[in-house]
């Protein structure tokens, strides 16, 4: 659905990406992880046809982002982190907008609108960033688009959002749509997720599915110290230490993604070497 | 839904499923909640809760018909308790155990209290 080959890209001297690949399927819904300042936003808006690679070949739905024709753009939709919202009614803004989205569906929109909390009649400008938020979200799902692609959407979402927000993804994923979701909130997200994809210094990190992360590898807490000294991550906690090691029983454990990312970014290669086996 | 235990989390939703059945609340050939439902009831992708129902039709708890839905297997009760015994014996009670050890208590004590906790809990 999304094919990324050999991606170069910078602004200005700065490299962001050099010779980045990625391949993205329908039916998944991707966990965008990487430090501050990798390009996961760049990575995002490049797929959205926002930015233009410098070298190497975007495909999305099978057309290429930069030409932005009508047919790929009526079939993508992109939830930004920083956004404008218009200073006009919500309804106003599904009168002006929805009708370039073919597969919008207001019902729909009006159902999350509802389950989100978000007060209907005020101008855009009135409400808080969480709010105007909300109604982005709810209108990009609303879109029913192929490619769904959010940045950092749970920023700024109270706590009862947060959990409507996953209810809301958890029930539009179909086999149809790819949705990425770039994200610093690895807990927000961490059931959510089926596929991690870790941006590191310009290329692809790690990129594994879920079940295959945890056929592979073991969360637990640990207190036997031959294993904790030959875990392939650990880190001291209340009671004996949280370690990844190799999953040699066949028992599967539930991935700790925030320990999954630290023990990638400090010791790629040891986990590495665990995938490549 | 709290995913805290250490456990997969199709492996959690599993035990879910398996305590529904085994209290009753979803009957045999009754049928369960969708893929879809469950997951936005869990807030899980809706893959994962696929793989537990994969999962759980390999152990006879659930059957699938093809366009209608899930629903319990005639066998479910009986399946599903061996399921949870096994994973019980194996995981849990050695934990209980050890802590047992460590405070010094024998098993003979536990009787009245598991008798009590029975009628209080499910009399």
């Amino acid at each position: 659905m999304i094919q990324i080959q050999n991606l170069h890209f910078g602004y200005r001297k700065k490299k962001i990406f050099t010779g980045l690949s990625l391949k993205l399927e329908a039916g998944h819904i991707y966990g965008l992880l990487g430090k501050n300042g990798t390009g996961k936003s760049t990575l995002l808006r490049n797929m959205a046809g926002l930015l233009f690679p410098k070298e190497g070949n975007v495909s999305v739905l099978g057309f290429n982002p930069a030409k932005r024709q009508p047919a790929f753009l009526r079939d993508i939709f992109m939830v930004p982190e920083e956004f404008f919202m218009p200073d006009m009614p919500v309804d106003y803004l599904v009168k002006y907008t929805a009708p370039f989205y073919p597969k919008f569906n207001e019902e729909q929109f009006n159902r999350y609108v509802t389950e989100f909390d978000i007060p209907r009649s005020n101008s855009m400008q009135q409400m808080s960033y969480g709010q105007k938020k909300k109604v982005l979200i709810s209108f990009g799902l609303a879109c029913n688009t192929s490619v769904l692609l959010m940045d950092e959407p749970t920023n700024g979402l109270d706590i009862m959002s947060k959990s409507q927000f996953r209810k809301v993804i958890a029930g539009c994923l179909d086999e149809n749509k790819c949705i990425v979701i770039s994200t610093h909130q690895v807990k927000d997200l961490e059931s959510l997720i089926d596929r991690v994809t870790i941006i590191d210094e310009g290329r692809i990190l790690f990129d594994q599915t879920v079940d295959n992360i945890t056929r592979k590898l073991s969360f637990h807490v640990s207190y036997d110290i031959d294993e904790i000294k030959q875990a392939l991550y650990r880190e001291p906690s209340l009671r004996g230490s949280a370690v990844i090691t190799r999953n040699t029983q066949g028992d599967e454990s539930k991935m700790d993604l925030e320990l999954l990312y630290k023990a990638i970014v400090l010791n790629g290669n040891a986990i590495e070497s665990v995938f490549n086996a | 839904m709290q995913f805290r235990e250490s456990q997969a989390i199709y492996l959690q939703i599993a035990d879910y499923v398996c305590e529904k059945i085994l209290l009753k609340e979803w009957k045999v050939e009754e049928r369960i909640p969708s893929v879809r439902e469950l997951a936005v009831q869990l807030e899980v992708n809706p893959n994962t809760v696929m793989r537990t129902y994969e999962f759980l039709q390999q152990q006879e708890i659930i059957y699938n018909q093809r366009g209608i839905g899930y629903f319990v297997s005639p066998p479910a009760l009986k399946n599903a308790q061996s399921y949870r015994r096994n994973d019980f014996v194996e995981k849990d009670l050695p934990q209980v155990f050890r802590t047992m050890f460590l405070l010094g208590m024998d098993p003979e004590e536990l009787k009245p209290r598991f008798e009590k906790y029975k009628k209080q809990n499910f009399a």
